[in-house]
């Protein structure tokens, strides 16, 4: 009398396997989420069109009453920051995702079966980045509606967008981390709170040189302002290129701001990751 | 012994001042289910993290499957299946497609993790719901499917961390059952516990568990015979009617053993050797001394009362536990 069995595939040997089984599983976990677009597309939907909204509302409510320096369209001034804007607020869905299957217990099933146990975080990321992608692409489209275009040559674009996919990048790691750290959903709440004042203590929607001085001055070091004159400077778009020394070497600030974020939370992701163990 | 599916020895783990696990040993033979009983805290989940490879012990060791817990986890990982506390499973993804997802990460095939997902389905009735939002599911339906997540590769050996906790009695019935359809089929069980009765439905043998060790081990019976059995307890109208209701109930018993008097409740109890006679005798006996009686109740004893009795102390949470062991 036995358990009606099922032919258990052999264990990996070689290294060229084992990485052929992560890469995989990998795969299996970015599946799953996309499943989840498949059979809850509402949430998808309701997260692509809140941004939308956030154009509308600076573009349309309070975008009469700003000036941008130098001149030129507000609402063109304001795209490349809803951009990163964009970029920034994904900190939230890759915590929510991470919280979620630590608390449900979804992560410990992981954990306690025998796949790849780097998948779990590499089928976040990936995951994440397409979320993220699909969300830079309706907010483009959405931006050449409402009258914002780029100037510079396809290479300037491309590299734009891939600033901006390269801050959400590092920000997965960001989301990742304090999703481990946090552990309860409820924590999570705190986060999406504090997101907003990390996104608009940035030349995203008004220029820094609007606000007074040492407001002024932290804002234009945000990692985010970095992100949002580069990609002002690359698209074409009017507000870059101020006296600062921040925002003279904003593309070089643009590169530079995810890596040191990389660096810096990759390990803690990691040392969380491994710390589940203990 | 070397084949013991599942074999601890001594294993301890520490929670900054906190002893999870004091010295735990633990043996269950093939095909049985091991009840390992014990109030929040006592490190029941504890045990059951390390033995599933998801927490390394600070010391001791343990084997799975013939496997080391620590040094061949990826061996472990490929015989064993593990129910946790929650129904890990994804609400957004229907029945069959976690199963599918889970098979895959099991490196079934696409068309074998198909296959295997119908027949889990199927095996756990759930073949006609396969296709719905795990979200719609009732606790009961959740708790199967989790179980069949964990039966992909059907493994030799299954933990399950308190598989009923905060399942109606309807749902607790079908997971029991199919639990008991697993043991049939030869597999060995791991299930923590903090309720008897679901100890005294699954288990073979019950290891209770109190502050990081084993305490007590035996069958339910042994264990119950140990504790005087099944208790009446009886609540009188008046407090000072109390010591003479004590002293007909220990006649009553047959037991031998003294009755409890509880002067805030009003109730006295004590534990019997044949639940029928001494019930009927202490009807007679108290009717005859002219006992106002409110209650009369006939009982199993309570988790509390195995603790009472095993350990001099009552059952505490995790939080409220003091620092000094007092096992």
């Amino acid at each position: 009398m036995t358990v009606p069995t099922v032919s258990t595939p052999p264990m990996p040997e070689t290294p060229l396997q084992r990485l052929r089984w992560s890469l995989a599983d990998a795969w299996t976990v970015t599946g799953r989420d996309l499943a989840h677009w498949v059979r809850q597309p509402a949430t998808l939907v309701l997260n692509l069109l809140f941004m939308v909204m956030v154009v509308l509302m600076f573009g349309y409510l309070f975008g009469g009453a700003m000036t941008v320096p130098g001149g030129g369209s507000y609402r063109e001034f304001l795209m490349p920051g809803m951009f990163a804007l964009s970029m920034l607020f994904g900190v939230e869905a890759t915590m929510v995702a991470v919280t979620t299957d630590a608390a449900r217990g979804v992560t410990d099933r992981f954990r306690a079966m025998p796949m790849a146990r780097s998948a779990v975080v590499a089928g976040r990321g990936v995951a994440d980045m397409l979320n993220s992608g699909l969300g830079l692409a309706v907010l483009l489209a959405c931006g050449l509606l409402v009258g914002w275009r780029w100037y510079g040559s396809a290479a300037d674009t491309l590299a734009a967008v891939g600033l901006l996919l390269w801050l959400r990048f590092a920000l997965v790691w960001v989301g990742i981390y304090l999703g481990l750290l946090v552990r309860n959903p409820e924590a999570v709440v705190a986060v999406q709170i504090l997101v907003w004042p990390l996104g608009f203590l940035s030349n995203a929607i008004a220029p820094t040189a609007t606000m007074p001085g040492w407001l002024g001055a932290v804002a234009e070091w945000n990692p985010l302002s970095a992100t949002i004159s580069a990609t002002r400077e690359l698209f074409g778009n009017p507000g870059w290129g101020g006296v600062s020394w921040a925002d003279q070497h904003a593309l070089l600030l643009a590169v530079v701001w995810p890596l040191l974020i990389l660096a810096v939370f990759l390990p803690l992701a990691v040392h969380r990751w491994q710390r589940l163990s203990r | 012994m070397a084949t013991l599916p599942v074999l601890a020895e001594g294993l301890r783990k520490r929670y900054g001042p906190e002893n999870a696990l004091d010295g735990f040993d633990l043996a269950v033979p093939e095909g049985s289910v091991c009840g390992l009983l014990g109030p929040n805290g006592a490190g029941k989940t504890t045990a059951v993290r390390i033995l599933a490879t998801l927490l390394r012990p600070d010391g001791g060791q343990a084997r799975v499957a013939g496997f080391d817990v620590v040094r061949q986890a990826a061996q472990v990982r490929y015989r064993i299946g593990l129910l946790g506390q929650h129904a890990a499973v994804d609400e957004v993804l229907g029945g069959r497609q976690n199963l599918v997802l889970f098979g895959r990460l099991h490196h079934l095939g696409a068309v074998a993790a198909g296959r295997r997902a119908d027949e889990l389905l199927e095996r756990f009735g759930l073949g006609e719901v396969g296709g719905k939002l795990v979200k719609q599911y009732s606790g009961g339906m959740r708790r199967r499917l989790d179980l069949a997540a964990s039966l992909i590769l059907a493994p030799p050996v299954l933990f399950l961390d308190e598989p009923t906790t905060g399942l109606d009695p309807r749902g607790r019935n079908e997971v029991w059952e199919a639990v008991r359809a697993l043991v049939a089929g030869g597999t060995t069980v791991l299930l923590t516990t903090q309720y008897l009765d679901e100890a005294d439905q699954l288990a073979d043998r019950i290891s209770v568990i109190d502050h990081g060790r084993v305490i007590a081990e035996g069958s339910p019976d042994q264990l119950k015979s140990r504790l005087g059995g099944d208790r009446i307890d009886v609540v009188v109208h008046r407090a000072d009617q109390l010591a003479a209701t004590a002293a007909i109930l220990g006649r009553a018993a047959g037991s031998g053993a003294e009755a409890e008097a509880d002067p805030d409740t009003r109730r006295v109890s004590v534990p019997v050797r044949d639940r029928v006679a001494a019930l009927t005798e202490a009807a007679w006996a108290l009717r005859d001394a002219g006992v106002a009686v409110e209650d009369v109740a006939l009982r199993r004893p309570t988790l509390d009362e195995v603790f009472l009795h095993l350990t001099g102390h009552p059952t505490e949470t995790a939080d409220e536990r003091p620092q000094e062991v007092t096992a």
